[in-house]
């Protein structure tokens, strides 16, 4: 029969089978256009900032809301038992502070004379809003509520507090979506703060219920890197700008090579509860350039 | 004339009415049951509405909003576009085929078909983008991801999936009055 049967009334007709196969058709080329290149589709992001993210920033708060006032009511009694421990060691602790003080003059005169001021801390940062994610169990994706209109661009670094949360992937002039490095398709270069030893941090889909990421390659050949050690990106990566703390190391084993070890580390950023972000706005290779 | 512009005010209605409730689905799972998911798991309410509207309209119907719900997801969470849309659009037409075989006032059907489909979705994804990246642990996954995932999506589904016959229903009852003060 041919694809177009031709109905009474002249009303054109096509057969289901027939737009199935060339919406699959659509999907393939539509994929290994979008796999290869590293397109970026503006009409499109335009409409869809326009229709969904008013509606999503809505629904956010509102699932924030009652998410909060639950946590609310379970958490008073609790947080009663910890204010009176808490006073107790905020005294405490305000007998430290004078004597940090003391040390930061120290440290900020040191940091000086070794002209170590490209401390990520004076980054320029766009705060936003995760607006929606976790529509798929299988990837770490999220969307905020900044784009192109604040100066975003593709590859800018995400800061959650102080630790690393991820990188934007694409950008609309409303919303940017932004991949996670818990997410399994992740890999983030670090290096040991305290050794410098270089190794490979990678996210891993099984293990995000348990709170840590994964890491891999690091030759450490004199033993030197222990249990919470800082692990922060390291100079040769190519998207993230140095030193941004990624977390602790939590576990560590040798590979059956022996030369390389790899374990787990516990992210700096608490990944479940997540609502704001820091987007930092310079990007790697501008900054590489300009230098 | 006249009956060309019944039919396509009747498909019209469809239309509006499934769109709407692509976009009311979409918003719902990425925002509120993002929010208060379970340890990160979210039930899969796009799935049920491919697989609702194709068991209630058949297999074109089923396709169309298979494909755009996939597209949706695409657009805003994953890195290049066209693979969801492609799976959801082969769920919603295998669902089509059983159009008009079933009563759809029986949920347990359309619920066994649900756990199915979510099943062949999430195994199309492991195949796909876990599998020939030369991750085999195909358990693991399982007991993590698949099968939470599946009780999580049948559970919303018997709340979910009442709704959607309502609209049918109402877009039924909305036609046979019309079609009566026609004639």
């Amino acid at each position: 029969m041919s694809p177009i049967v031709r109905r009474k009334k002249e009303r054109f007709h096509l057969q289901p089978k027939y737009s199935l196969l060339i919406l699959t058709v659509l999907c393939v080329f539509i994929m290994s256009v979008t796999i290869t290149t590293e397109m970026e589709h503006t009409y499109i992001n335009k409409v869809l900032g326009a229709v969904f993210v008013p509606f999503q920033k809505g629904l956010t708060d509102i699932g924030s809301f009652c998410i909060n006032r639950v946590e609310e009511l379970q958490q008073i009694r609790v947080l009663l038992d910890r204010n009176e421990e808490l006073e107790a060691k905020v005294d405490d602790l305000n007998l430290k502070l004078v004597q940090y003080q003391q040390e930061r003059y120290e440290l900020t005169a040191l940091r000086e004379l070794y002209e170590l001021d490209d401390d990520y801390s004076e980054y320029k940062k766009i705060g936003a809003r995760i607006i929606g994610g976790g529509s798929s169990n299988w990837n770490n994706y999220f969307i905020i509520d900044k784009g192109s209109d604040q100066g975003l661009l593709m590859n800018m670094n995400v800061l959650a507090g102080e630790g690393l949360v991820g990188r934007i992937d694409e950008v609309g002039p409303n919303w940017s979506k932004v991949v996670s490095i818990v997410d399994d398709s992740s890999n983030v270069s670090g290096k040991i703060l305290s050794t410098g030893d270089n190794l490979i941090v990678s996210g891993n889909l099984l293990l995000l219920d348990s709170g840590y990421i994964e890491f891999s390659q690091l030759k450490d050949t004199d033993n030197l890197v222990v249990v919470g050690d800082k692990v922060v990106t390291s100079n040769i990566s190519d998207k993230y700008l140095p030193g941004i703390l990624i977390g602790y190391i939590n576990n560590i084993q040798t590979d059956s090579n022996h030369l390389t070890k790899s374990g787990y580390l516990t992210p700096a950023v608490d990944f479940e509860h997540i609502e704001e972000v820091l987007v930092i706005t310079t990007l790697k290779q501008a900054d590489f350039n300009t230098d | 004339m006249t009956y060309l512009i019944r039919e396509v005010r009747k498909s019209m209605r469809r239309i509006i009415v499934t769109i709407f409730l692509v976009i009311i689905s979409f918003l719902l799972q990425c925002t509120i049951f993002y929010r208060i998911s379970f340890s990160g798991m979210v039930p899969n309410i796009m799935l049920i509405l491919t697989v609702s509207t194709g068991l209630l309209y058949g297999q074109k119907p089923g396709l169309y909003t298979g494909f755009f719900c996939g597209l949706l997801l695409d657009l805003f969470f994953f890195r290049f576009i066209g693979f969801n849309a492609l799976v959801y659009m082969y769920i919603g037409f295998g669902n089509g085929s059983l159009a008009g075989k079933f009563f759809p006032d029986d949920i347990k059907l359309p619920l066994g078909l649900i756990v199915i489909s979510d099943l062949v979705y999430s195994f199309a994804t492991y195949f796909f983008l876990y599998l020939l990246r030369g991750d085999f642990a195909i358990r693991d996954y399982m007991l993590h991801t698949i099968i939470p995932e599946m009780v999580y999506t049948v559970l919303i589904s018997v709340l979910y999936y009442p709704l959607i016959l309502f609209t049918e229903k109402w877009i039924q009852r909305y036609e046979t009055r019309g079609a009566a003060e026609n004639v």
